[in-house]
């Protein structure tokens, strides 16, 4: 679904990404990894069309598209989805609001008659049990004096809320404690099925004892410099990344 | 956004504001008398002998137009009035009905202009409880309900109705909150007042629908010089609405109103406004001149008077919805959105005159400001020496949503005692990147996204308005806002 070619970005002049190569396909789990400022959310930020970022070489198509020649919504009605490291607080906006928003203009990006309120509420009760979100959660502003755990348990809601092909979870275990990253975790693996995929940015193994993947991929200095399956993030758990950096810092 | 330019770093929302959608531009073709443009004492007599009034009422006039040739425009406010000739307006037009001589049957050509500005004359029509004066350029075409109100001794009909019908009630009240000479264009309204409603609510009565003026002007090289006045008797209750629209045209229009609303013991007045004036091209071309003096007078002991606005229309606009709070243990309240894009100046706010004892008053207000406009908060509170026990509340926020814009804020506080309370609070934000990049991954679009943080952001204030006329106003709150964002 998603083949991305010598994918290279900066921002503010700085080059960050320089020359990503990745394929994924339905139904995988990848897990992306790397010391800090290797260019992790950085990937993911460009994927979803962030304006603060400058693509400066490189594809990227998503089920045959030119995602890069896409909006950061038509990407999201395309099924590209990103939990965020950081989810922002929008005051006064309801979070029902918000997501019939969201759900009503991907209908319409597909020519469908946008959602009854009944039927939406249906879908949002469904869904919230899904990461048990509370309905008081659910019926306040967006992200609004929500927890660390609260706003990430947010997240998932909306991604089971908008079915996404393709999920990006940006450091979601971060802040997180134990029971909440499991609830986030049994959530992402609920909603897993063989035609969608997701993508996890991780520093730690820890979240992937609950995600399973089948490729994990080494970040660093802007290139994935080492790919393997679920045992390197283990080796990696053990080991830190000097050894790579080491590697590859030799190879230079 | 297009993918292919290249987002400025920083605020990168709105640098090419386009014109915003103004639904209501159009011009309604009817006959149309105009008086000759031009103000002297003979146009003040001519107007008041067109509208076949008592010796009283002319002598009002003469006096505010004699004492309004003394005064000059104020120049205070945070806005650019152009001088303004008052030779070159006409100060009354009346769209001739042909069926005028019964109100029963409104011309047809009227009763289009208002359906299509959303406001259906037809009782029948309207599912909702809420009566209806219009008003269109100098005179009022039709006031709905009138009969089933007046059963329970409510009084809605326009004030020149008013003045024929009520003579003692009109001349007990009017002028008595506002004199004409109180400022400039408070003068200027008593001399040459056209038309506008009159409300009364007699004592212990709740009044059972919404009641609300819509306020139109079609005629061109014309003011509008509209007077409402609202008396709410001993424990009465009433909410009423204002509503507005021009259409688009090149010259500044003059709108100058007077609203005037008296409260008595433990009486209730909600007075809530959205303010939909033509507010001028992208270029600043056009649109109107708002410079209106509203004021209360919660004269009894727990009167209650709370003012709501949503101000997203007009070139420029000048005006305070004030409180007078002369009862003890009275409350006001001033809720107030106002919104410029592109070239408008706004300069509004509100005073709360604390002259009873354990008065309370509550300000909000939220100002968002676009494109290259201005957008001023100014505000009074003032507590008096013998008001003891006083309290007040004000937040001012202001959002502004580009670099080119303004947010001013000129606050003035001053408490006579010291068992009163005050708090004032303010903010400053820019809308931020980070909320509409989040909208958009979820699939919203840059627009879209800007509304609904805008809407969330005027929130508190248009929880305050009629459930009707909430949905309307956040409508107008986005659709006010297209091509802000570049």
């Amino acid at each position: 679904m998603l083949v991305i070619k010598d994918l290279q970005a900066s921002i503010e002049d700085k080059q960050i990404l320089k020359g990503i190569n990745l394929t994924v396909k339905p139904g995988e789990v990848h897990a992306i990894m790397g010391p800090n400022g290797s260019g992790k959310s950085t990937l993911s930020a460009v994927l979803t069309g962030n304006p603060a970022y400058t693509v400066t070489g490189g594809s990227v198509e998503f089920y045959g598209k030119d995602l890069l020649a896409l909006s950061p919504e038509d990407r999201a009605h395309e099924g590209v989805f990103l939990s965020f490291q950081y989810p922002v607080e929008i005051p006064g906006v309801s979070m029902v609001n918000f997501m019939r928003t969201a759900m009503n203009e991907k209908r319409k990006y597909f020519g469908q008659e946008p959602l009854s309120a009944a039927d939406f509420l249906k879908i949002m009760r469904e869904k919230r049990s899904i990461v048990q979100l509370d309905n008081k959660l659910a019926s306040r502003a967006v992200n609004e004096g929500f927890s660390g755990g609260e706003k990430k348990r947010n997240e998932i809601f909306q991604m089971a809320m908008l079915e996404p092909k393709l999920s990006i979870l940006d450091e979601t275990d971060s802040g997180l404690d134990i029971d909440a990253l499991r609830i986030v975790a049994s959530g992402v693996n609920t909603l897993k099925s063989k035609d969608n995929a997701t993508i996890v940015i991780t520093h730690y193994q820890r979240l992937l004892d609950y995600i399973k993947p089948d490729f994990v991929h080494v970040l660093y200095k802007g290139r994935i410099v080492m790919s393997a399956g679920p045992e390197l993030a283990l080796e990696l758990e053990e080991k830190g990344y000097d050894w790579i950096k080491e590697q590859v810092d030799s190879q230079q | 956004m297009k993918e292919s330019e290249k987002p400025e770093k920083g605020n990168q929302i709105i640098e090419e504001a386009a014109q915003a959608e103004y639904k209501y531009g159009f011009v309604t073709d009817i006959e149309t008398e105009v008086i000759p443009k031009g103000l002297d004492e003979d146009v003040v007599r001519r107007i008041s002998a067109l509208k076949g009034e008592p010796e009283w009422l002319l002598e009002f006039r003469l006096k505010a137009y004699r004492h309004w040739l003394t005064l000059k425009a104020p120049t205070w406010g945070h806005v650019h009035v152009p001088e303004i000739d008052y030779q070159a307006i006409s100060y009354y037009a009346a769209p001739r009905q042909k069926a005028a001589n019964d109100k029963k049957e409104i011309d047809p050509e009227l009763k289009k202009t208002f359906d299509k500005l959303g406001i259906p004359l037809e009782e029948q029509l309207r599912l909702s409880g809420m009566a209806v004066d219009a008003v269109m350029d100098s005179v009022s075409v039709k006031t709905t309900y009138r009969e089933r109100l007046a059963e329970l001794g409510v009084i809605f009909c326009s004030i020149s109705e008013a003045v024929k019908d009520y003579p003692d009630l009109v001349r007990k009240y009017l002028g008595k909150v506002v004199p004409y000479t109180d400022n400039f264009y408070a003068a200027l309204n008593s001399a040459v007042f056209s038309d506008g409603s009159f409300v009364y609510i007699p004592k212990g009565v709740r009044c059972p629908m919404e009641l609300s003026t819509y306020f139109r002007i079609n005629a061109a090289q014309t003011g509008q010089f509209e007077r409402t006045l609202i008396v709410a008797d001993d424990d009465a209750y009433v909410s009423y609405l204002e509503g507005c629209t021009a259409p688009m045209r090149d010259e500044n229009q003059l709108h100058a109103a007077i609203v005037e609303i008296v409260v008595e013991d433990r009486a209730e007045v909600k007075y809530s406004t959205v303010q939909n004036w033509y507010p001028g091209d992208k270029d600043g071309k056009g649109g109107i001149y708002n410079l209106v003096t509203k004021r209360g007078l919660c004269r009894g002991d727990h009167s209650k008077l709370s003012w709501t606005q949503v101000e997203t229309g007009s070139a420029i606009t000048w005006k305070y919805p004030s409180c007078v709070l002369k009862g003890d243990h009275s409350v006001g309240e001033f809720y107030s959105v106002a919104l410029t894009n592109n070239w408008q100046e706004a300069d509004t706010g509100t005073k709360m005159i604390h002259l009873g004892k354990h008065s309370t008053s509550t300000i909000v207000s939220k100002g968002i400001s676009a494109g290259h406009s201005q957008n001023s908060y100014r505000g009074m509170v003032k507590i008096a020496p013998k008001a003891t026990g006083c309290r007040n509340f004000t937040q001012c926020d202001s959002l502004l949503l580009s670099d080119t814009s303004g947010a001013h804020t000129f606050p003035v506080i001053e408490v006579g005692n010291d068992t009163s309370v005050v708090e004032h609070e303010a903010t400053t934000s820019k809308i931020n990147e980070d909320q509409i990049f989040y909208c958009n991954q979820r699939g919203i679009s840059t627009e879209d996204a800007v509304g609904l943080i805008v809407n969330g952001y005027a929130k508190e204030v248009m929880a305050k308005l009629p459930m009707e006329f909430a949905v309307e106003a956040q409508k107008l709150l986005s659709v006010s806002l297209e091509g802000a964002v570049g």
